[in-house]
């Protein structure tokens, strides 16, 4: 008897709307396209702190502006996203062995949050 | 009392003699809640329809040949209870694989990746038989007692949509075998499988969905073995590129 086996194709462009596991993750990759504007809008401050006070204040009041706002805000909500869909899955990539027990999962989580919290902290008393 | 009550079972079939594509066949079963779907299949089987071709094994979640897409998720049939589901069930081979023939599916892909990982033990130095047993601590044993739990059912391989994309993807599964061979503390065969598992093919092409870990029935976390691969792939390469003086 031959063989013929079938082949079932996926889509290349919406294969992740299939299930709502492949759409968090979509998600979390997205998220570096924000990620990847603010460093953009890093690399114009520079070049409008170089261009002298008068273009760095216009700069700075783009940045009040509602639109401005607004995308701080969304980059904001998608770097959190983003470091929280990475927080939770260090103890899968970094899992710690004292003897024959793992450390617990939510103390290396744990761990992460705390050193974003302080480093948060440390980066608002400098700023202020 | 056992409560019973019928179900519809959506399997789907293709016959490779007389199908051009699959196609979907009803069955109403009448099922006992304690049952899982393998049993359902088998009333089909033994009932209605002996045509229909499904593999299944032990009916205990330890031979891992009942994998099943069930309502769209990779679950094994023996470990999937009716009383987890509605009056209507759909049954479809494992997704990313070629049907052979109903849920039967081509697996010649995964079992040459599998083997081409070396996954046995590949001792640091021959010694005789009379020197003795390779010893091992119990510390060293829970390094990675968690993926020898792995039964080869593919159900990482049907979750992972880098695999149904890329179908050269070494895969979860393969992966994991080859992380718990090279954390065992008697082996020394690390080299000879990072060459296939170190490749683009290897376990770069991961993107770190974590689909496998979430549907592997037996909790290997084939994803954080992953993971540990990468992070222990990276070191080998700026030690190699920073520090060539320093042997591996």
């Amino acid at each position: 008897m031959s063989r013929k086996p079938y082949i079932r194709e996926i889509s290349k462009t919406r294969w992740f709307l299939r299930q709502p596991r492949y759409m968090r993750y979509m998600a979390r990759e997205v998220t570096c396209i924000f990620i990847f504007a603010y460093t953009f809008l890093l690399i114009v401050a520079l070049a409008r702190l170089s261009q002298g006070p008068d273009a760095f204040q216009e700069f700075l009041n783009a940045l009040r502006s509602p639109l401005g706002v607004l995308f701080n805000l969304a980059v904001l909500i998608a770097a959190v996203y983003h470091s929280m869909s990475w927080f939770n899955v260090t103890p899968q990539a970094m899992p710690i062995q004292q003897g024959e027990e793992f450390v617990p999962g939510s103390i290396i989580v744990g761990a992460h949050y705390g050193a974003w919290a302080v480093i948060s902290l440390i980066i608002l008393f400098l700023g202020v | 009392m056992s409560e019973e009550r019928q179900i519809q079972l959506e399997v789907l079939r293709y016959n490779p003699e007389t199908d051009s594509q699959p196609r979907f066949q009803t069955y109403t079963v009448p099922c006992v809640n304690e049952w899982v779907v393998l049993d359902a299949l088998n009333y089909v089987k033994e009932n209605l329809d002996p045509t229909l071709s499904y593999r299944w094994s032990c009916h205990m979640a330890v031979c891992g040949s009942c994998g099943y897409m069930i309502n769209g998720e990779p679950k094994l049939g023996c470990k999937a209870f009716i009383h987890e589901y509605g009056d209507h069930i759909r049954v479809e081979p494992l997704a990313h694989f070629p049907i052979e023939r109903d849920l039967v599916t081509v697996v010649e892909d995964f079992i040459a990746k599998l083997a081409s990982v070396k996954p046995y033990l590949i001792p640091k130095e021959d010694k005789p038989i009379s020197a003795g047993e390779f010893k091992q601590t119990p510390a060293e044993l829970m390094k990675f007692k968690q993926y020898t739990l792995c039964i080869n059912c593919m159900l990482c391989y049907a979750a992972c949509p880098q695999y149904g994309l890329v179908p050269e993807f070494l895969g979860p599964a393969a992966i994991s075998m080859a992380h718990r061979y090279n954390q065992d503390s008697r082996d020394g065969g690390r080299d000879q499988r990072q060459e296939v598992v170190a490749s683009d093919e290897g376990v770069w092409e991961c993107s770190f969905v974590g689909a496998c870990s979430e549907v592997c029935p037996k909790h290997v976390d084939p994803a954080g073995a992953l993971q540990q691969v990468k992070v222990a792939s990276t070191i080998d390469w700026y030690k190699e590129h920073l520090m060539p003086w320093v042997k591996k």
